[in-house]
Formats: structure tokens, sequence, C-alpha cells
């Protein structure tokens, strides 16, 4: 892991300067804010647009809704964030040349793979735990509070699921030289993802399988298996990393 | 007393810089290196010489470590060149012909990211960087993302973060090729300045520049080493000698009669008459050095100028490669890759 240090500095940097992470932690924070509010009002709303006409009745929201809506929204927005700020990582590097240019200095492949991986994983930390605390807080003043550790492990949960969708992007745009079709695997990856999430016996090992023990964790309720759906993500992050960089070390650039 | 070295360390001193064999680089049908051997002695200028698409880049690629060759191997200062070797790396510096960098980058922050990557830090990174902005000209330009910078600029870049570790080799792809005259001249300078100290490659199509610093020189075509050695001994052994005579005004009938003659004789090839002058290229430099004056003579010519001019390498460039033709380029103006059956 030659210049581990060095790369990885230079990625958040470029994070911070390419305004990657300043735009991505604002959309979050914005769905932090928005989810309470939406699970909130929109019973009211949907009276108010059209209640008249509708015989529905729309139990009173709580915290759980709150929570149900954040997690909807960062897993589809978060997931989407997650495959735009890995599709290009590698893929534009190597088109560009600047990967060439990094590659000729004493860096490993290794590094050069990891520290991306890394400052993308940091970019989505901190715009996760941005939107959490947005949401936690409008939670508490909306409804109520919700068990503060609970909910910063359901977010370290969530998080780690994009992570995870970043990782497969990741893997796609380091074997190929195309951003798009690094995110035409990401996106596949997250559809089939989401249809196998349906399986039972499979989908509590996918990245999809976090969302209920993160629920649970969020919301304060006992007896969640989270070590399972953690371990095997974790694992998959691994597992891609690996792939990422078996291919890599074999390319020409 | 004198000091003692081990053999393994003096074999090392004395051990070329960078060494190839058989290099051999093929993309599907197309050969673009053929067998390369070649080595560049330490210390020294090193020119790579060819024409557009004769595979000078591909050489380089490899022995950079960004592309593996099909067959064959290469050492650079002792190790085995290949994708991964940050230890290889260390010990190079390298200008791409068009280098890319980070636009979001100031110059200094690229600089101090190269510097700091091959294990520079605090002031010592600091002075390098300074200095090499100096020296290239960079230093107002330094706090200015690199986004916004000319094509010259960049190759000025380029050639600072190539040299801030003081490389022990130096690999350059076409370096001047985006350089105003004065950059070109200053950049010429400093690689002729480089000489002892680091061993330089640095491939161009441009003959004047190659004369101008190199110690030795490689001629590759289509993939193919053609020749290989020092300078003078290639100006020596392949380039013709071109004799330039100047007749004294109003002998039209007489300077006639001598081209005649000239062109009769069996060491000439060509006698070609413009300007006033008579430009004999001839084909046995011995027989031409005993013959030429006598001929003058008996023709009765009276010349204000005489002269042996000294050949170029653009001489032996074209006695060795030939000049392309229509049929040898492809659309880019490139010369037309040899293509070979897949095996």
């Amino acid at each position: 892991m030659t210049g581990f240090t060095v790369l990885l500095r230079k990625e958040l940097l470029e994070q911070w300067r390419t305004t990657r992470l300043p735009v991505v932690a604002t959309v979050f924070l914005l769905v932090g804010l928005s989810s309470p509010l939406l699970a909130r009002f929109t019973p009211e709303i949907i009276k108010a647009v059209g209640g008249d006409q509708f015989q529905i009745v729309l139990p009173t929201p709580t915290a759980a809704d709150a929570y149900d809506q954040l997690a909807k929204n960062l897993g589809q927005f978060g997931a989407l964030i997650a495959v735009l700020l890995a599709m290009g990582s590698v893929a534009t590097e190597k088109e560009r040349g600047t990967a060439a240019l990094i590659l000729t200095k004493p860096a490993s492949r290794g590094a050069f793979l990891v520290t991306k991986l890394v400052a993308i994983a940091t970019t989505l930390g901190i715009s996760m735990a941005i939107a959490a605390a947005g949401a936690w807080f409008y939670t508490l003043i909306l409804f109520e509070p919700l068990p503060l550790a609970g909910f910063v492990a359901a977010t370290i949960l969530q998080w780690l699921a994009l992570v995870a969708y970043a990782a497969i992007t990741f893997v796609g745009s380091t074997l190929t030289r195309s951003a798009l079709a690094a995110a035409g695997l990401g996106v596949a990856a997250f559809i089939v993802l989401g249809i196998l999430g349906i399986v039972p016996a499979i989908g509590r090992y996918l990245p999809t399988g976090l969302g209920a023990p993160a629920r649970s964790l969020a919301l304060g309720q006992a007896g969640v298996d989270v070590l399972g759906p953690t371990v095997a993500t974790v694992v998959l992050i691994g597992v891609l990393v690996g792939v990422a960089w078996t291919a890599f070390r074999r390319q020409e650039l | 007393m004198a000091p003692i070295t081990s053999p393994t360390a003096s074999a090392a001193m004395t051990a070329p810089a960078i060494e190839a064999s058989g290099l051999t680089k093929r993309f599907g049908s197309i050969l673009a290196l053929d067998r390369l051997d070649l080595a560049v002695p330490r210390g020294s200028v090193f020119g790579l010489l060819g024409p557009n698409g004769a595979g000078k880049t591909t050489t380089i690629r490899i022995l950079i470590g960004l592309a593996r060759p099909t067959a064959g191997n290469a050492f650079v200062a002792g190790i085995e060149v290949g994708l991964d070797e940050p230890e290889l790396r260390r010990r190079l510096g390298y200008l791409d012909q068009d280098p890319r960098f980070y636009g979001w980058m100031t110059g200094r922050e690229l600089l101090e990211l190269v510097g700091r990557l091959h294990g520079l830090a605090g002031s010592e990174l600091r002075s390098r960087v300074d200095e090499m902005l100096a020296r290239t000209g960079l230093t107002a330009a330094a706090q200015r993302r690199i986004g916004g910078y000319s094509g010259g600029m960049r190759q000025r870049l380029g050639i600072a973060q190539a040299l801030l570790h003081r490389p022990e080799i130096l690999i350059l792809d076409e370096p001047v090729s985006s350089l105003d005259p004065e950059g070109r001249r200053d950049l010429l300078e400093l690689i002729a300045g480089l000489r002892g100290e680091a061993t330089v490659v640095f491939s161009t199509h441009l003959l004047a520049d190659v004369e101008r610093i190199c110690d030795r020189v490689a001629i590759l075509d289509r993939g193919r080493l053609i020749t290989e050695g020092p300078l003078e001994e290639l100006l020596a052994a392949h380039a013709r000698p071109i004799y330039r005579l100047g007749p004294a005004p109003g002998q039209g009938a007489t300077v006639a009669i001598l081209v005649d003659r000239l062109r009769a004789a069996p060491w000439t090839t060509d006698v070609a008459v413009a300007d006033d002058l008579v430009r004999v290229t001839v084909s046995d430099p011995v027989g031409a050095a005993a013959g030429i004056l006598p001929l003058v003579v008996a023709a009765g010519v009276v010349l204000d100028l005489f002269e042996r001019a000294r050949p170029t390498l653009e001489d032996v460039f074209l006695e060795l490669v030939g000049p392309a033709t229509a049929d040898d380029l492809d659309g880019r103006g490139f010369i037309r890759p040899r293509e070979v059956s897949d095996r």
C-alpha cells in the first residue's frame, strides 16, 4: 500500500475541492430534514388536496413513520448518489490520463484504488451523519425522541449499504474505461439486489437486508440480528475491492 | 588509497541504466514493437528517434510500467519493469507527451503531491517545489488551478514533476512538443545539464533537438530498431557527405561541364545546381575526397566556395528510414504499423 496516506489526503481534498462532499452533504441534509416533515404532514397534505373526495382514514403519523420515510429516501437517493460518486472514480482517471500520472510515481495500485473507495465512503459517511442528525432533530421536534444510540447504529448500517452500492459501481469503474458503463452496473446491481432482497433466505445477507435491523435499532426494538447482515455486507465490500484490485493490477494504462 | 568497491556494486554501477531484450508488443494483428534490444548507458542522454508510429511511445510505456510487453523483458535501474512496481517508480522521472493533471489542483499542490509520493517532506519538499517552479518559470502561476494552464505551462509543470525528486533515470516522451522556442531551448539546456547526473531517455521526431543534446541515439521504424549507437559514430557510418561548390560568377559553360563530369563519377549519387551552388551528394566519401578537386581543376572552374558539409542526423535518418511515401501513412499522418497474422 505504498503511498496510501498521501493518496488518501489527495482523494479527500478532491472530494471537497470538486464540491462533491458539500453537494452530497447538502442533498442528504435536505433528505434528512424533509423526511420527518413529510411523514408528519403527508396526511394533512392529502386532506388539503382532495380529502373531501376520498373516504380514507389515515393513521396518525408517528416517529416510526418519520424513520421509515428517512430510510426509504436515503435508500433510494443515497444509493443513486453512491453510484454517481463511484462511477467515474477510476474510469475517468484512466480515460483522462491522471491514473498514469499517479501510477508512474511510487504509489501502489492497491493504494490508488483503496484510497478512492475510502474517500467515497467518507463523503457518504459525513453526508449520512448530517442527514441523520437533521432527521433525528426534526423527529424530536415533530414527534418524540428516538433512542440516540440505536439511531446512530441504524445510520451506520444504512451507510454500510450505500458503501456496498458504491463498491459495486467502483468495480465497474475499474473494469472499464467508461463511467457510464460503471453506473449501469451500479444501477443494475441496485435493481437485482432489490429483487433478491425479497427472498428471505438470501435477502438478509444482502445490503438490502440491513434495512430491517437498522429499523429495529432506530426504533429501540429488541432482538435484532445485526451481525449476520453486517458481516455479509462487509465481506461483500471486501470481495468487491479484491476483484477491483485483481483486475486493476493487470491493466495497461 | 583507492576505495574498495565490491564486484556486485561495481557491476551495478557499470550496468546499463536501461536494458531491454527482445521487447515485443502486439495490439491484435498490429506489431507495434518487434524484438527490440536496447541498452542505455548510465549518465547518457539518449535519443529515441523515429517517425510517428515507429514504436517510441510504446517502448516508453513498457519501460515505465504502463504497458506489458507481449514478449521479452526490460530492466530499468536493475529492476524488471512491471505494471505495479513502486520501487521502480522511485528511481524514475517521467513526462508524458501530453501530460495530464488534476485541473482542481494548483501547480504547487501537484508538485507537493508528487514530492510526498517520492518521500519528500517538510522544508526539503518546500525548497524542491520552489526550486522546480522557478526553474520551469511557473512561480507566478504556482497558486493558480492547473485547469487554467496553457498547453506550454502544463508541459513545464510536467517537467517540474518529473525532475522534482532528482531521479536517477528520466524518461521524456516528446518533451518539447508543446513548448514555444524559448521554452524548448530552456528545456534542452536543462536536459543537457543533467548529463552525468542522471540518465535521460527522450523520444522525439525533431532531429535537431537530438543532435543538439544527445550523445547516443536509437532509431526506430515500424517497431524495429534500425540502429543504435553514439551520435558521432552514426553520423560517420551512415551520413553521406555532401560537398558544396560555389563557382565564381561568369563560368556557365565550364560549370556545366563540371556538373556533367561529377554526375558521371562513380562516387556521386546526386548533383544538383541551385542558387549558384553545386551540391554534390556522394556515396563513397574516400573516392569523393580524392576525386572531386581534380575534376574541378580539369574543368577549369574557379571556386569562391568549397566545403564539405557536416552530415546531420537528418541525413542519417533519411538514409536509414527513408522519406515516408503516401502509402506509408495512415489518415492521421502516422506511419502505418506492420500487420502480422495473429498467433
